[in-house]
């Protein structure tokens, strides 16, 4: 790709992004919490590790990951993040839909890979946690 | 926050079973949202408790989590039966872990736990037999700004 193509700092903007536009950005499939498409994430984190996860300080975080079990809610959950995209095609199974609604998260599935999931949002102003 | 009287939980952790994983310490976190704990503090509590329920789950063969919950403290001691910690300062150290391939896949076992679990309490105690099992015991300030204060001295 021409180096000259790539966004520059300046480009990209920073800040909030409500979860209608990330999955719209994202073609993603909403699984569950259709109601709160309003809801609005101040920052993404990408893991498939979720010790990971659960050192994170921040609130109102994204999170992007590969690793599809219950586990990923579970952490979520303790980590207060309410939404969560499931990205690379992974399945979400109706165990961690029912655990993910009865904490009101807010679960969407995306068939691309964490590395361009990350980079469209990036792009599209998603701040990065860190 | 709302005035509560002492409030006393337990559960029982199965070894090796990651469906039942975080199923006490989401139970803890409702209870405190319930008594209109800090959103900081409910959340160091239930991070920290997930953390020490998932490493029972991960190494141990059985565990119970005893909670107790007054107006000062939330306090929560976990024992198991297990293999045990043989060297608790290493154990201690971020990266170190002996995790199995299988905990590993659920995203766990990168040895953080245990750091991660003294990073989020204001008192943590270990003990450890070889061969017998671990108690961990961790204590959480209510009120936030009990922590700051102790930190800086």
């Amino acid at each position: 790709m021409d180096a000259a193509r790539l966004p520059g700092p300046k480009a990209i903007k920073t800040g909030v992004m409500q979860i209608k536009e990330i999955a719209g950005i994202l073609d993603a499939r909403v699984l569950c919490g259709e109601d709160k498409m309003d809801y609005a994430v101040d920052a993404a984190f990408a893991s498939d590790l979720m010790s990971d996860v659960l050192t994170l300080k921040d609130d109102h975080v994204l999170l992007i990951t590969g690793l599809a079990n219950t586990q990923t809610i579970r952490t979520a959950e303790m980590s207060d993040i309410h939404c969560v995209v499931f990205a690379r095609n992974k399945k979400v199974s109706e165990e961690m839909l029912e655990l993910a609604r009865e904490n009101d998260m807010i679960v969407l599935e995306c068939r691309y890979s964490v590395f361009k999931t990350c980079g469209l949002l990036f792009t599209a102003g998603l701040s990065p946690v860190f | 926050m709302a005035e509560v009287e002492r409030i006393l939980l337990e559960y029982n952790i199965e070894g090796g079973n990651f469906t039942r994983a975080g199923y006490a310490s989401s139970q803890i976190k409702k209870v405190l949202k319930q008594m209109q704990v800090d959103l900081g503090v409910i959340k160091r509590t239930v991070v920290a408790s997930y953390e020490a329920e998932v490493n029972v789950v991960a190494h141990a063969y059985s565990g119970t989590m005893y909670v107790a919950i007054d107006p000062e403290a939330v306090c929560i001691e976990l024992v198991d039966e297990g293999p045990g910690i043989p060297d608790i300062e290493q154990a201690m150290q971020e990266g170190f872990s002996t995790a199995s391939v299988s905990v590993r896949e659920m995203g766990f076992g990168a040895g953080m736990g245990l750091p991660n679990i003294k990073k989020n309490t204001d008192h943590l105690e270990i003990d450890s037999q070889v061969e017998k099992g671990t108690r961990v015991a961790m204590t959480i300030f209510l009120d936030p700004a009990r922590r700051n204060k102790e930190q800086q001295q």
